[in-house]
């Protein structure tokens, strides 16, 4: 299962890049990244190379932050992709809470991210339907 | 020129029978008060146990003084000097932290208030002839019932509109030809915006007169009111624990509040060395009520700033007159006319484990009105990466803080350790909002 580090960001000028350079100076890598904003803050939501590294290096500079398995599931880079997975959720019913996608362009993959509630079901019927779900060393691989 | 008045037998009252009539009131309420368990004890501390050692009016200055922590202490009965069936209301106010304060009234109480209210309303030259929409918070807060009761007995026709709810207001007072409101300064500002708004010209309103208190404001403040209405704007002072409003009003010719001494003992204290100020200085307003007898309150630090106006007024009346309210001695915050201490928000915030005891109080102008802006640190500890929780989190922190402090604040959630820390002086109010 794929990993995702949330951080709680005030949202105001100079705290986003306070993060990457923590990320920066470990040496870690950002696979995908997103921020929702919620007025006098904003939670960001990353996947990087090393999630428990990062975890301990902006908890130590006092960052809020944690972290939480997400399902990312692999799919092919085109039109109707992202529809046939999600066709697959829909007909078992399988709410999505939150989510974001990306593209490898090298290999001519998309990955789609998903918080869901019943993580266990959701990934053994990916991978039932013969899509395949990221461990967070995959991720680094493609 | 015929100057209006309600009580001319008291209001324009030689100083020196003025003067004899408060010492014999100053005996019964300190005969009144040492029938309540707080003040034996208090004044048994400076040996005084009968009302009869009161010899003259500057005897009052061997009494100890009464703060708002007292009256937190002796809630909810230590003050009541009367038995609780010859008591007819109470009200309560929000004290410094999450213990109230309470004022009892008998029926001879109320009609006292009442009274003088009356004399205020009609000071301003308003009368019987009036529509009076009373645009302050009914219950618990005293400015709703306070002003309704006074403007009945003058013989107003009283619209009990309370507060709020703009759109109605402005159809009550086209309905009903209204011509004199008492709201809040802010509120007022507020309010024309709403007829600028919903295009209700002025020619299709009668209003003559506002009373407007609660909040400190600038003599800028009132003009501007006077300007955009085209009306008379009348200063108000009072406390709920010297009943509510009624303790000083503005006559016609807005030259300072006019307190009413047959009822209220005024005295300006410097509020470092407790000491008396000279005449016309800047200082704190301490009072003692003279007729009340369910809760009689000797030498009450409001904690209010003034000074007096020195001379006569034209109006004639005997009672001397307070300059505008310039501040607090204490760190209460006025609201949109609501009364708030920063330590009843930290009483809020340390019951809610999510968040750190770290916090800043924004208090600032939008529009007309004030907004109060809550910013607290999330504690990482029990952070869950849940973006909604954190929603969730600030809504429910915004709603324990208004249940305690009647006012609904914007809550902000920070980083941990992005605010001043909880110990030492750290400032934790800042108030934009511009300074008279």
């Amino acid at each position: 299962m794929a990993e995702q580090l949330s951080v709680f960001i005030d949202n105001r000028p100079g705290r986003l890049n306070a993060v990457t350079g923590i990320l920066r100076d470990q040496q870690i890598n950002i696979r995908a990244m997103t921020i929702a904003d919620h007025r006098d803050f904003g939670v960001a939501k990353l996947l990087v190379s090393d999630p428990a590294l990062a975890q301990q290096a902006l908890a130590e500079h006092g960052f809020a932050v944690a972290l939480q398995p997400v399902l990312a599931v692999a799919i092919e880079d085109r039109p109707g992709g992202l529809h046939d997975l999600l066709e697959i959720l829909a007909a078992h019913q399988i709410n999505v809470l939150d989510a974001y996608g990306f593209v490898v362009a090298p290999s001519r993959q998309a990955i789609w991210c998903m918080t869901i509630a019943d993580l266990a079901e959701a990934t053994r019927l990916m991978t039932e339907q013969g899509l395949r779900v990221l461990k967070d060393r995959d991720l680094y691989a493609l | 020129m015929n100057v209006p008045a309600w009580n001319p037998a008291v209001e324009f009252m030689e100083r020196e029978a003025l003067e004899q009539r408060q010492l014999a009131q100053l005996r019964q309420t300190v005969a009144q008060a040492l029938k309540t368990p707080f003040y034996q004890r208090r004044l048994a501390a400076v040996g005084l146990t009968d009302s009869k050692d009161i010899a003259s009016l500057g005897d009052l200055r061997h009494l100890p003084y009464t703060t708002k922590d007292d009256l937190r202490e002796a809630y909810p009965y230590g003050m009541l000097a009367v038995n609780l069936e010859q008591a007819v209301r109470l009200h309560t106010s929000s004290g410094t932290t999450g213990t109230p304060t309470v004022v009892y009234h008998t029926r001879r109480d109320l009609d006292g208030w009442t009274e003088l209210v009356a004399r205020c309303i009609v000071a301003t030259g308003a009368t019987a002839h009036d529509v009076f929409q009373n645009m302050t918070n009914y219950g618990l807060f005293t400015g709703g019932l306070g002003l309704h009761y006074g403007a009945e007995r003058v013989g107003m026709l009283v619209i009990p509109a309370s507060s709020g709810n703009t759109s109605r207001q402005i159809q009550l007072m086209r309905n009903f030809r209204t011509t004199v409101v008492h709201a809040t300064p802010s509120y007022l500002l507020h309010l024309h915006a709403a007829l600028t708004l919903e295009g209700v010209g002025l020619d299709q309103l009668r209003l003559q007169k506002a009373f407007i208190g609660a909040e400190p404001h600038s003599e800028q403040t009132r003009c501007k009111i006077e300007d955009l209405f085209q009306i008379k704007a009348y200063n108000s002072y009072g406390l709920s624990e010297m009943n509510g409003p009624g303790v000083a009003f503005e006559c016609v010719y807005q030259t300072g509040l006019h307190l009413w001494e047959d009822a209220y003992l005024l005295e300006i204290i410097d509020p470092r060395s407790l000491q008396p100020c000279a005449e016309e200085e800047n200082g704190e307003i301490v009072l003692t009520t003279l007729q009340r007898q369910a809760t009689p309150l000797l030498r009450y630090r409001t904690r209010d700033l003034s000074h007096l106006v020195g001379g006569h007024c034209r109006c004639g009346r005997s009672h001397r007159r307070l300059a505008r309210i310039k501040g607090r001695s204490d760190d209460m915050l006025i609201i949109n006319g609501v009364n708030i201490f920063p330590s009843q928000i930290e009483e809020v915030l340390m019951k809610v484990p999510e968040v750190s005891t770290n916090y800043l109080i924004q208090v600032e102008k939008r529009g007309a009105m004030d907004r109060l802006a809550v910013k607290t640190e999330i504690d990482a500890r029990l952070f869950t990466g849940n973006p909604r929780a954190l929603d969730d989190l600030r809504e429910r922190i915004s709603e324990l803080l208004r249940s305690a402090i009647l006012v609904k604040p914007a809550v902000e959630l920070h980083e941990p350790g992005s605010l001043p820390v909880s110990e030492g002086k750290a400032k934790r109010v800042v108030d934009l909002r511009p300074v008279f």
